[in-house]
């Protein structure tokens, strides 16, 4: 058996034993059990990158046949390659992070081993879903996480809008898996197989702009729209907060939503080739982008503000797929699953030594009273904003010069995202940790189970940036020369260093033009947010989330039941009641039949008379 | 020639009457260790049977020779599968009914184990006089079980069923006689006989529609279903489990068997109009089952759509289509099983199916909430379970037929999680509630049954194989005499 089954193994036994066991073993093993078993994951990942960086070739491992019908043949099997690598050391390593914090922050609940069992279960879907082989194995994946993220986000079940928050992710994720498995259907008439190898080497050899092609990548695409929470389908991603927070960290902002940016990235042939849907990906995460975060101005939940920041981001990446540059798509993956996993853990943080506070309103001047919580989530809020050396600043930069090159309307754009990326965080950053503490709980700073994941996060989203430097600072960009035998054909970087010191430049002025502003309100002048109800005009729009849920209600939900009702009503008093009507005719004409027997003899030969002559008749005419 | 069938079948038909002289106290065991030896005995063939496509375990002796009629059974890949199916879920379904109170057990059993026999029969004749006899055969023990031990109102119910499947029946019969005078004289029954047939296309659709309707009241296939939900939701439950387990597959199988290889000029012709009412009645039975209060009745609409996929999928005659179509089978068997049977412990501990009535049950007991969650997985088709795999499939070898039709059909991908995760919710989450008292601890025979049924859920999810290896040869063969 090759060693590296065992890194999605591992986490699908720690979930067997704590989902079984679990409850009668001490808290300490369970809680060794499933981040040791990520340890062990983690370490055999740093293995694969190591000899994959040292020149290895990728392999395929084959565990067993799966699925098959007729001409097709669905393995289980796993494809370790580099993309595959960089995601197994996100999704081992943060995960690793998550799962220690997750011991100091969910150690008090009754149900503790259910959430490792579960978090532990996710790692194991996800892993499936970026080592899979062929589509199948990822969409086995894609859908496992989808599957835990409902019983994460509805973990304290006793709560209906947790459920409903649960069963809302759950079915707008379908609604974008419909898509992913109409775009397997086509891949498989079009290749006659699923598998990555086979498909994307027949791909190569089509037309660009193939509308087979092109209806693949879309198709795909609004898979990665449910997934990855882009508009229309984002709106299951604020409502997921409803989890605890090690679980936003971990599913909703570091790995799982960037699944549908892991997919584009790995079907790169497939968009390379079909101009169309790149474009449709290119308009989609620009115009996500820019919407969620101009809600997120407006949210006074600590974690919604960062969910918004989450969609906003992950439009960020798919802005880069969708313009070729899939380097700097999982750059930014990565950077992000760093700061924002950090960003979230630190909110969970303040959320843990407030006793589940989470309006900022409420909280002020922390950085007194959780001097840990507060120095990391600066480096986080800092390289998120797109402050240089930072790890944000790096990837960002990228997508934003390669915007430039691609289209000066998308660098516009980007840049006015990214400026309103700094003003929301820095708006979160002074409410929640200066000015004067607002609320009445007493605050105190986590333990250091909790504090430990927070630093090592924050040296990564210090320094992460490194992996993938830019030209212009003379440093190997290690991240695109690991991923070149993926990428068919990376996106040319036209543009001039010059330009780029420029924009490194203008930027810094702007961020802290930026940071200046908001403490000014904030912390100067102490504004405080108001209450959604009592804004009014652009402030109500952004607060109320542009309505979107509503318009869905009113769109989707209301017609939906409207059908169903009709249908029911169609079903029961018109179907059935012709059904039900033939055999009362047949009893009424049989009824009448009988009045025909009534004993009579001449009527009788009268009747046979006329038969006969009938019978004649027609025998003649014939 | 191995006379394997003929033991099983005749043990079958003996093991209900060894029923009717068992005790009142003992019968239930009895028939459990019946049942029980069936199983074995019909899943020891896996080691006998090749997979070469042939109808195995053949035997052929003549009945009635004056009509040609041969009693003649044999099962193929599929057959074979199906009698696996049945085999299995039959003592499943008999240790469902274990703390239940049956007035006049004897017979209850006896006709559960009569039903096993005639289905046995269906899924194995190979000689169309004989294969009416055995449908018709499995009507009367369903009907008595309906009538006598269902609800108040099964009088008006059942009658309703009754008459609906046996027109059905009738349509069948006179496409079978009809095909039976289109065999060279001396005329017979024999089923190679009517694959030899090559009909013109007028009579071909004769007996496509007349074959279709015995068929489809049985799936049943919109817009002939309006007897199942009350029949699904008044049947006790061992009924229930009967009908939707096992009962609608023979109309399916019907479609494999009987109607695709014999009218494949008709299909072209008229195959897309079968179609589309399938796929409609997916969207349709789908909506319905939205708005359903009671869970038993969401169950009875949902397995219409899911009976409408499988017939969609079967109706493309595509490897795909027909693989998923057998896959499929098997899933809804055992997840109707497993769902109906959480119905009924619902109804006999908190008297109520009323979703609305219900809710927090996951604080009690822990087995009955996992075990429910995985059954519910698989009837929406998550990877790894085994409806996944059928629904994978059907929705491809639809695809293939048209993209469009694979969108409306693919609309139960998201309306079934819709409509069974509300009643997840409803049923088992939220406060835990004074009402929940009422659900005392499982018996070991529930939670016996729980465990299997969530079990064949994973297996089949992840070894699909055990399945389509079997069938495979035999689904290449059907698809070559359907396209002549």
């Amino acid at each position: 058996m090759n060693p590296y089954l065992l890194i999605p193994l591992l986490p699908l036994l720690g979930f067997a034993l704590n989902g079984t066991i679990g409850p009668r073993m001490p808290g300490r093993v369970v809680s060794w059990v499933s981040c040791g078993s990520l340890l062990v994951s983690f370490a055999l990942s740093v293995k694969l990158f190591l000899e994959l960086s040292a020149g290895q070739e990728s392999v395929t491992v084959h565990a067993f046949s799966w699925i098959h019908a007729g001409s097709l043949h669905i393995d289980l099997s796993f494809l370790l390659d580099p993309l595959s690598s960089v995601m197994l050391l996100v999704v081992t390593g943060v995960g690793f992070l998550i799962h220690v914090y997750s011991i100091g922050y969910m150690k008090a609940d009754e149900a503790y081993p259910r959430f490792m069992a579960y978090m532990n279960l996710f790692v194991f879907f996800m892993l499936l879903l970026v080592m899979g082989d062929n589509f199948v194995v990822m969409f086995a994946g894609w859908e496992g996480v989808g599957l835990c993220s409902f019983l994460l986000i509805g973990f304290w079940f006793r709560n209906h809008e947790f459920n409903e928050a649960a069963r809302k992710a759950f079915v707008m994720n379908r609604i974008g898996d419909l898509g992913f498995l109409l775009g397997m259907f086509l891949i498989y008439r079009q290749f006659g197989s699923l598998d990555y190898q086979t498909v994307f080497e027949s791909a190569r050899l089509m037309p660009a702009g193939d509308p087979a092609l092109v209806g693949i990548a879309l198709l795909l695409f609004v898979g990665a729209i449910g997934k990855s929470a882009q508009i229309p389908l984002h709106t299951w991603l604020p409502d997921a907060m409803a989890g605890p927070t090690p679980v936003s960290a971990l599913i909703h902002a570091a790995t799982m939503v960037t699944a549908g940016v892991y997919m584009i990235v790995r079907s790169n042939v497939i968009y390379t080739l079909a101009e169309p849907a790149a474009t449709a990906v290119l308009a989609i995460g620009l115009a996500t982008a820019l919407l969620a975060a101009t809600i997120a101005l407006r949210q006074n939940d600590i974690k919604k503000v960062l969910a918004y920041s989450t969609i906003s981001q992950l439009g960020f990446m798919f802005v880069a797929a969708g313009m070729g540059a899939y380097t700097a798509a999982v750059f930014h993956l990565v950077t992000h699953a760093f700061f924002k996993a950090l960003l979230f853990l630190g909110a969970g943080s303040v959320i843990h030594g407030l006793d589940g506070e989470q309006d900022i309103r409420q909280m002020g001047g922390l950085r007194r009273h959780m001097p840990r919580t507060h120095a990391t989530f600066l480096v986080g809020t800092l390289s998120i904003s797109g402050i240089p050396p930072l790890a944000g600043f790096f990837s960002k930069d990228e997508i934003l010069a390669m915007g430039w090159s691609h289209a000066a309307m998308v660098f516009v754009a980007l840049a006015f995202a990214s400026v309103l990326t700094a003003v929301y965080m820095f708006r979160l950053y002074w409410l929640t940790f200066h000015g004067a503490y607002r609320g009445d709980k007493h605050a105190h700073e986590s333990p250091s189970v909790m504090t430990l994941p927070l630093v090592v996060l924050a040296l990564l989203a210090a320094v992460g940036g490194f992996i993938g430097a830019p030209s212009y600072l003379h440093l190997p960009h290690g991240l695109k020369s690991f991923l070149e035998p993926v990428i068919a054909m990376p996106a040319a970087h036209v543009v001039s260093h010059s330009f780029e010191y420029a924009l490194a430049g203008i930027s810094v002025i702007v961020l802290v033009a930026v940071i200046f502003i908001t403490r000014y309100m904030y912390v100067t002048r102490s504004r405080i947010p108001l209450e959604p109800g009592e804004e009014r005009g652009l402030g109500r729009i952004l607060s109320r989330k542009y309505f979107i849920d509503e318009l869905y209600h009113s769109m989707i939900t209301a017609p939906l039941r409207g059908l169903s009702a009709l249908f029911a009503v169609f079903d029961r008093y018109i179907l059935d009641a012709v059904v039900n009507a033939i055999p009362r005719i047949i009893r009424s004409a049989s009824g009448r039949l009988r009045l025909i027997q009534q004993g009579n003899i001449g009527v009788y030969v009268l009747g046979t008379a006329a038969g006969v002559v009938f019978l004649l008749i027609v025998s003649m005419l014939l | 020639m191995s006379l394997d069938l003929i033991y099983l079948l005749g043990f079958q038909l003996l093991a209900s009457a060894a029923c009717l002289v068992s005790s009142n106290a003992r019968v239930r065991f009895t028939a459990m260790v019946l049942s029980a030896v069936s199983f074995l005995f019909s899943a020891h063939m896996f080691f006998e049977i090749r997979q070469n496509g042939a109808v195995q375990f053949l035997v052929d002796v003549p009945w009635i020779s004056s009509l040609g009629v041969h009693f003649k059974v044999g099962m193929d890949g599929i057959s074979f599968i199906l009698v696996q199916l049945t085999n299995l879920l039959v003592p499943l379904i008999i240790l469902s009914s274990f703390n239940r109170d049956i007035t006049r057990p004897k017979a209850f059993y006896s006709l559960i184990l009569f039903m096993q026999f005639a289905l046995n029969g269906v899924f194995t004749a190979q000689d169309g006089f004989l294969f009416y006899i055995f449908w018709e055969l499995a009507l009367i023990p369903i009907w008595f079980i309906c009538l006598v031990w269902g609800g108040e109102d099964s009088p008006r119910i059942t009658l309703k069923f009754f008459i609906y499947t046996l027109t059905g029946s009738l349509c069948m019969l006179f496409a079978l006689i009809f095909l039976y005078l289109q065999t060279p004289a001396p005329h017979t029954f024999d089923l190679d006989a009517f694959y030899a047939l090559e009909l013109e296309p007028g009579r071909q659709a004769l007996v496509f529609w007349m074959l279709l309707a015995g068929f489809a009241v049985k799936i049943p296939l919109f817009p002939l279903h309006t007897w199942q939900p009350d029949t699904y939701t008044d049947a006790p439950t061992p009924g229930t489990m009967l009908l939707s387990g096992i009962m609608l597959k023979m109309g399916i199988y019907g479609l494999i068997r009987w109607l695709i290889p014999v009218v494949p000029a008709a299909l072209d012709e008229w195959g897309h109009l079968a179609m589309m009412g399938a796929v409609a009645g997916i969207v349709y039975a789908s909506c319905i089952a939205l708005m359903q209060a009671d869970f038993k009745r969401l169950i009875a609409y949902s397995s219409i759509a899911h009976v409408g996929l499988i017939s969609a999928g079967i109706l493309t005659r595509t490897p795909e289509g027909l693989q998923g179509g057998v896959v499929q089978m098997v899933a809804h068997g055992i997840n109707a099983i497993g769902l109906f049977f959480i119905a009924d412990m619902l109804m006999h501990r908190m008297r109520t199916r009323e979703m609305a009535k219900l809710g927090g049950l996951a604080h009690r007991e822990k087995i009955f909430s996992v075990c429910f969650m995985i059954v519910l997985l698989g009837s929406i088709a998550l990877p790894l379970t085994n409806g996944f795999v059928g629904e994978f499939l059907l929705l491809n070898g639809i695809f293939q037929y048209g993209p469009w039709t694979a969108l409306f059909a693919g609309t139960t991908v998201i309306l079934g999680a819709v409509y069974m995760l509300r009643a997840y919710k409803a049923i088992m989450l939220g406060e835990d509630r004074e009402a929940n008292n009422d659900f005392t601890p499982l018996h070991l025979n529930e939670k016996a049954l729980l465990v299997i049924v969530a079990a064949l859920v994973l297996i089949t999810g992840i070894w699909p194989s055990c399945i389509t290896s079997v069938t495979e040869p035999a689904i290449s063969n059907l698809l070559m005499l359907s396209k002549g």
